[in-house]
């Protein structure tokens, strides 16, 4: 059973940009121990001898042509954008 | 700095000239109307999928390779995942543990000493649209920029001062603009540079505490940048005080650093294996391949410059320091130039006028034949170096080939012995009391007689000829 704290649920909330009750957290926290504790029912195989895949497809270098290709207008493009000025997204300042 | 040593390291960001982005087929191009060059894939929408373009590995490839790496056999992305704007996707697909090239170097030279800087990892990442920000609390952005190829370069902590740093990066945007596979235009920011500086004890083997600059605009505010960080730094710990572990960027008006942030912590990006791309298995062919289209770099034609044209160290090292110069001299002596000559020409007038101009040598009307042309009309006493000038001036400015120029100034020069003979015997019949003064031992009167020639001729007499028929004519009377 692996244990994950309050603040390990905290720390990934506020990473994820989540605002958690104290309650949420609690509930987080058994949940997320759950679901750990679920995979490492995979620590019971031997993989001593089976090289790490990074990917489940066994394909690689899957790549295409230098070609540049027009696809959708700049008008398409803000169509979606919840605020737009001068043709550019228009966001809320976040100063780092 | 007595007592301290300072080490640095540097973060360098080089975008990739490729003709479409890296993940999807939007055209790369700098300049462009905001939000032009955009598609569903950069902007992030659900359910696209990224597909690699082949052109950014190859380009990545090179400039690795020209920076001495080893390159990678098996390799992948990964996902480093942050909330900023400037990207759609809320991650950046880059390389973590597996990047395309490692433990690299490049040789750079301070103080007529070379000194061996180490390079730890380059690896392909894709850029991020780009910000600007409004005082009335809101951003604009323009994914343009976004999903540019871009490569980050990363330096050992072996940089010990400032101006290393400088030659540093100038070293490496010269060896990658050779490499043709970036502009290195820091203005256009195809190539941007951060800084970790930290101070120690001379002696003590474990490094200080670093700060970061950031937002440096050239390669001088790199050099300032790092020199007041050293300096600050100094005189926190001769103080007692402390080095936090922060982000400073460099004011060009005060000259100083000014702190952005205190780092708490390390970042945690939560680095994953990129599941939307396959891994890239780069075998012994392909980088051959690659290798074999590195063309010559900037130290290797130094050096063919000063053993096989017989250039001065300093010359070879000017001319190759940009590959434009570099390639306009080679162009100009494949036209038929004297080496020498041409070096001259380039590091002279030509640079001068540059300067001048504010220009590069590419936005210049004279070619390379037309420079190699003035050149051999010189060579062959068609013009005096003095008529070159003029014919230069034009040549620069407006192009065009200078044997017309020369013949539209009515700059030929007279190299006509029997023609000069008959010119000077009439000069010295005029100017019989010149002789009886030169016969004394007056020196000046020859140059007086000189003079009356090229007066006569407006100029255009062959200087030396003109000297010899003197004394040759003087001797006979």
């Amino acid at each position: 059973m692996a244990d994950i704290s309050k603040d390990q649920v905290k720390h990934v909330a506020n990473l994820a940009r989540l605002a958690l009750t104290d309650e949420e957290v609690e509930k987080m926290a058994k949940q997320l121990g759950d679901i750990i504790s679920y995979a490492e029912l995979l620590n019971e195989l031997d993989t001593d001898n089976v090289e790490p895949t990074t990917h489940v497809l066994d394909l690689k270098n899957v790549m295409r042509k230098d070609e540049p290709r027009e696809w959708i207008s700049k008008e398409d493009a803000l169509k979606n954008a919840p605020d737009q000025k001068d043709g550019q997204f228009r966001v809320p300042s976040i100063l780092e | 700095m007595s007592n301290f040593e300072t080490v640095i390291g540097l973060e360098v960001h080089v975008e990739l000239k490729t003709n479409s982005k890296i993940f999807s087929p939007a055209p790369n191009a700098f300049g462009s109307e905001p939000n032009s060059n955009v598609n569903p894939i950069d902007l992030g929408y659900p359910g696209v999928l990224p597909v690699l373009n082949e052109e950014a590995v190859n380009f990545a490839m090179k400039a690795a390779m020209a920076i001495n790496c080893e390159i990678a056999t098996d390799t992948k992305f990964d996902r480093k995942n942050y909330f900023y704007p400037d990207n759609p996707k809320a991650y950046q697909i880059s390389q973590f543990d597996q990047p395309i090239g490692e433990n690299g170097w490049i040789d750079i030279e301070v103080n007529g000493e070379t000194k061996r800087i180490g390079i730890t990892r380059l690896h392909l990442e894709e850029d991020a649209g780009k910000l600007t920000h409004n005082d009335d609390g809101y951003s604009l952005v323009d994914y343009n920029r976004q999903g540019t190829p871009l490569v980050e370069i990363v330096s050992e902590p072996d940089i010990r001062t400032p101006e290393e740093a400088y030659a540093y990066l100038e070293k490496l945007k010269n060896i990658i603009q050779y490499t043709g596979v970036s502009d290195c235009k820091m203005e256009e920011g195809s190539l941007r540079c951060d800084a970790n500086i930290s101070i120690r004890p001379i002696g003590q083997e474990e490094f200080g505490t670093k700060t970061e600059l950031k937002n440096l605009n050239s390669f001088s505010f790199v050099q300032k940048g790092l020199e007041y960080e050293e300096k600050r730094q100094r005189e926190v710990l001769l103080n007692g005080g402390e080095i936090l572990q922060e982000t400073r960027r460099y004011d060009e008006k005060t000259k100083e650093t000014i702190l952005m942030r205190v780092k708490e912590g390390s970042d945690d990006y939560r680095y994953f294996p990129e599941p939307d791309l396959v891994p890239l298995y780069i075998d012994d062919a392909w980088k051959e391949r690659i290798r074999a289209e590195i063309p010559e770099l900037p130290d290797a034609r130094l050096a063919r410059y000063v053993k096989e044209l017989d250039l001065p160290a300093y010359d070879a090292g000017v001319l190759t320091s940009t590959k434009e110069m570099s390639d306009f001299f080679e162009a100009t002596i494949a036209s038929g130039a004297d080496a020498k000559q041409a070096s001259n020409w380039l590091m002279g007038e030509v640079s001068a006028y540059m300067n001048k101009q504010q220009v590069e040598i590419n936005d210049l009307k004279m070619t390379p034949e037309g420079l190699a042309k003035m050149i051999k009309l010189i060579a062959d006493g068609t013009i005096s170096s003095k008529m070159a000038k003029k014919v230069f001036a034009e040549l620069v400015e407006n192009g065009g080939d200078p044997e017309k120029i020369v013949k539209e100034k009515g700059l030929v020069q007279i190299s006509d012995e029997g023609q000069l003979r008959e010119i000077i015997s009439g000069i010295l019949d005029a100017n019989e009391q010149s002789i009886i003064d030169f016969k004394n031992g007056k020196d000046k009167a020859l140059g007086f007689l000189v003079g009356q020639t090229m007066k006569a001729t407006k100029g255009q007499a062959n200087p030396p000829m003109v000297n010899k028929i003197i004394l040759e004519e003087i001797e006979k009377r």
